[in-house]
């Protein structure tokens, strides 16, 4: 069995995922609880500045019947009162010393607040704090949350205030609410810090009712920009992770990802580690289904890290980064074609269609091997003699491997599992990649004439 | 044979359509299960050609108004086949999800979409301008309604002469309550109505009105008179008190739910049933006699399981009611006493060489007689054709039925036929009857030159036809950027 113990940036737990800064981290009940079900550490939610919050605070995307495909929110930071959460987070790290207990933090942009809400924090005895860059609703307006992620010149100054003033471990987390990343991520590198967290929610609307035309979630008839998460996300926290693990600044400094934005299953979390991250936040799949989760994540990961001869977690940890790679950089020789399994194919005819019109055009229905018109062809028809049900051949697709530039796009519709298979053939010509163009033939990346010359020279056929 | 014994709880109970409507929640559910296949076989299992990945997805999407305008585009009487057809025999029974999945719930879901448009009271078609042209339609069942509803489409006056007192044909007066209640088939009549049809009930074509008479006055005719009563078994006892025709036994189910479940108890049934017939309108009357309390019913058929009409899932359900069915049985004999039946005399049957129908003929086993005790006789053996009335029409017969071409024209070139009266093999279902009527209306209005929009056959409304020409196999493609 895996060893599933982190070290981040000197914070121990033992195993990697850690409740996020959110409603499940709202008092020391929830955490207590969750830490009894097993999980590794806890980001209380954000304390700070007072506020006041508001009902209908959540809104949900739904998708195809699956409730919770991503949660926005206008919740603000912590409402409970300063003092009751810290005398709470002092309690809850005294009764669990070997878990993880960050604080999240957020208050007015000035240093002397910020240095007395890290020796207010400290005076817990809390193992890290983490500052809240990214909050993109209520507090931004306030000039705090994103209204700092968004900046790196705050960003870096803030950061150093409190790095100055603090003993234990400073996380920055960081918005996603940025063109770049990277950007953030140097200037909390600057600011000393000695980890970085990502993603906090994404601004968004959520929708609009189609009867009342109000937004949802409508709050007493108004509705406004919140913060999105959940599974929807993933794939652009993905992204920003690898962007920050991969940058060269970050990696001089050699500090700490921790990673979250839509981690749902163990599945997902091993995703986020291989891109780079040491820890995982957690919140809207807990919001959905409880802190029970924490059971599967750690047995699938421990389950998928002993399938893969890893003894632990640490062995991949940024594993997969390396294949980061941008467009230029791609061998442009590299070639796959689809391959229909006839025998696992329904005949639902989704790859043709979406290949017919929304690709390449490379796959035909056939019958007996013969192409057929869809719009001419009878087909099955009903049998009106009982028992016997519809009668008569269902059309057949096949790819045209010729004509297939292995796009892809069948084998992403088809309902199939392992039906259509993107098969590698050998390659028509040698390896080269479009950045090998621009340093050796410019004029190919520039010039359609001299592009068809290199086409023809190279034998490469786009009709 | 007495009134039920049962509750009227309990008939209630056992009266009500047996799947309740779909929640908006469970309609979206299952839609979104559908993969909105292209070129679907479901469509092409359909006899109307429903564009069934379509509605299935309108419903996904919340424009169950869309859903159900799809569906009665194919087939006008969608609201009734979406309960009454033998799904798994057709679109059911052709979806891609079928063969290791579970397959979609068409029937279902094109219920949830026309109850929601029948709910709101929504007309999606405008009829065209008058024409000037007249059409008689002879019966106001599934074909007749079809063929009237897509004539009035097309500008067309529809005259249905209807001979009972309510329209609606087998739909409400056949369809046992279960499956299909009696307002669903009068909201159909009533949207045929709503696109210019007139329907004249109790009017009995060939008593009240002369048929050579309504071929002079229409510019055509449309037979669409389904079939009789249930014929005579031709044995001694046929006339003693509880031998009832099926046919009756279930319209008058039909009629005491239209007119309030309590009417069950006008409705006689015995305690021991016995079902001379193996087809649809026998499995029928076998659901009934249980449901109203029968302690036992029996369906005695002459042949075996393999010649059954009934489909497979029909004799499941009939024997999950209790009901026995006896193969290879022959009633000789009602017996009775003081002008009562108390028993069905029969005689075992044996299956020879193979007659007319393909079907091995049973014999008798000789000195096999035996008597099944019974109070109530119920006949389904199958229904008269109206040989007068087509007489009286002067058209071809064959078979006992309206000889008929593929555009369902008869001998005479201003008749035409629809539906059961016109089917000569095949089970006779309300779909293929709505399709007829399609089939019956285009031909008329192309007879009498009114312009039919153009659809090639197999290919639904609604959906683009190709008009491109065919692109050769391996021949240069279209534009590969973006």
């Amino acid at each position: 069995m895996a060893d599933l113990s982190i070290d981040f940036a000197g914070v121990r737990s033992p195993n990697p995922f850690w409740l996020a800064s959110a409603p499940p981290t709202n008092t020391a009940y929830q955490i207590n609880k969750a830490f009894e079900y097993g999980w590794g550490g806890a980001v209380w939610k954000t304390i700070g500045d007072p506020v006041l919050n508001v009902s209908n605070r959540y809104g949900a995307f739904e998708f195809g019947g699956n409730r919770l495909v991503a949660i926005n929110n206008v919740e603000l930071i912590s409402d409970r009162p300063l003092e009751v959460n810290l005398k709470e987070i002092a309690e809850v790290k005294k009764l669990w010393p070997d878990r993880a207990v960050v604080v999240s933090a957020m208050v007015s942009s000035n240093p002397e607040a910020w240095q007395r809400i890290v020796q207010q924090i400290e005076d817990t005895g809390a193992d890290a704090i983490e500052l809240n860059y990214g909050c993109p609703h209520g507090m931004s307006e306030r000039g705090m949350g994103a209204a700092v992620g968004q900046v790196p010149e705050y960003c870096s100054l803030i950061t150093s205030w409190v790095t100055e003033a603090a003993s234990i471990p400073v996380i920055v987390k960081l918005t996603p609410n940025v063109t770049d990343i990277t950007k953030p991520a140097r200037a909390a590198i600057a600011g000393r810090a000695n980890g970085i967290s990502l993603i906090n929610t994404i601004n968004s609307i959520v929708g609009v009712d189609l009867d009342s035309f109000e937004l949802r979630p409508n709050i007493g008839g108004k509705g406004g920009h919140g913060g999105y998460a959940g599974p929807a996300v993933k794939p652009i926290a993905l992204h920003m992770l690898s962007q920050v693990a991969i940058d060269d600044e970050v990696k001089a400094a050699g500090v700490p990802i921790s990673g979250m934005g839509g981690v749902q299953t163990w599945r997902d979390a091993a995703e986020f580690l291989l891109l780079g991250a040491t820890s995982i936040q957690v919140c809207t799949a807990v919001m959905h289904y409880g802190f029970r989760l924490i059971e599967d994540l750690t047995d699938g990961l421990s389950n998928w890290l002993d399938s893969k001869g890893a003894c632990s977690v640490k062995e991949v940890i940024g594993a997969s980064t390396h294949r980061v790679s941008d467009f230029g950089d791609f061998d442009l020789s590299f070639k796959t074609v689809a391959r229909i399994d006839e025998d696992k194919c329904i005949q639902c005819n989704l790859c043709y269609v979406a290949c017919d019109e929304g690709a390449h055009q490379c796959i035909d229905l056939t019958v007996d091997g013969a192409r057929i018109d869809p719009a001419a062809y009878a087909g099955v028809r009903a049998s009106l003699n009982a028992g016997v049900g519809p009668q008569g051949p269902k059309p057949q697709p096949k790819v045209r491997e010729e004509d297939c530039v292995g796009c892809d796009l069948c084998s992403l519709v088809c309902p199939v599992e392992d039906c259509i298979t993107m098969v590698e053939v050998p390659p028509e010509r040698g390896s080269v990649t479009w950045n090998d163009l621009v340093r050796t033939r410019p004029e190919v990346t520039t010039d359609w004439d001299a592009m068809n010359a290199y086409r023809a020279e190279v034998g490469i056929d786009i009709h | 044979m007495d009134r039920s014994p049962l509750s009227l709880e309990q008939l209630q109970d056992a009266f009500t359509e047996t799947y309740p409507r779909y929640t908006e929640n469970e309609a979206f559910v299952e839609a979104s299960r559908c993969l909105y296949c292209f070129d679907a076989p479901c469509i092409k299992a359909c006899p109307t050609d429903i564009d069934v990945p379509t509605f299935i997805r309108k419903i996904a999407t919340g424009n169950v108004l869309g859903a159900a305008t799809t569906i009665l585009e194919s087939n006008l009487m969608g609201h009734s086949c979406g309960r009454v057809c033998p799904v798994d025999e057709l679109c059911v029974g052709a979806c891609v999800l079928g063969a290791e999945h579970r397959p979609i719930a068409i029937g279902r879901l094109q219920r949830y979409a026309t109850d929601h448009l029948f709910g709101v009271g929504a007309m999606p078609f405008e009829a065209a301008p008058p024409t000037g042209k007249r059409v008689a339609i002879v019966g106001g069942g599934p074909a007749g309604l079809s063929c009237a509803g897509e004539l009035a489409k097309l500008g067309i006056e529809a005259h249905v002469y209807e001979k009972n007192e309510l329209p609606g044909g087998l739909s409400t007066y056949g369809i046992v309550v279960m499956r299909e209640p009696v307002a669903v088939s009068l909201e159909e009549v009533e949207f045929v109505k709503r696109l210019g049809v007139h329907v004249h009930t109790g009017v009995q074509v060939g008593e009240d009105l002369d048929p050579q008479r309504l071929i002079a006055d229409h510019d055509a005719v449309v037979i669409a008179a389904g079939t009789g009563k249930v014929p005579r078994l031709g044995i001694p006892g046929e006339d003693l008190g509880g031998v009832t025709d099926a046919l009756d036994f279930i319209a008058a189910t039909k009629m005491a739910e239209k007119d309030g479940l309590a009417h069950l108890y006008d409705v006689r049934v015995g305690r021991e049933v016995i079902v001379v017939g193996a087809g649809n309108t026998a499995i029928d009357a076998a659901t009934i006699a249980r449901r109203l309390g029968a302690d036992r019913v029996t369906m005695v058929y002459r042949r075996g399981r393999e010649e059954m009409p009934a489909y497979d899932f029909e004799v499941a359900f009939v024997r999950n009611e209790g009901v026995d069915i006896r193969l290879l049985t022959q009633p000789v004999e009602v017996l009775g006493e003081a002008g009562r039946v108390t028993g069905l005399r029969c005689v075992r049957m044996a299956l020879g060489e193979p007659d007319d129908s393909g079907r091995r003929r049973p014999e008798p086993v000789p000195g096999s007689e035996f008597v099944l005790p019974a109070d109530q006789v119920i006949l389904a053996i199958g229904q008269e054709k109206h040989l007068d009335l087509f007489a009286k029409f002067g058209v071809e017969v064959t078979h006992g039925y309206v000889r008929s071409d593929a555009e369902l024209r008869t001998s005479n070139p201003k008749v035409f036929a629809a539906g059961d009266c016109t089917r000569v093999t095949g089970h006779a279902l309300t779909v293929t009857a709505a399709q007829d009527g399609k089939i019956a209306a285009a031909a008329v209005a192309r007879q009498l030159g009114v312009q039919v929009p153009d659809v090639p056959p197999g290919v639904p409304t609604g959906r683009p036809i190709l008009t491109q020409p065919e692109r050769p196999a391996g021949a240069p493609v279209g534009g590969a950027s973006g």
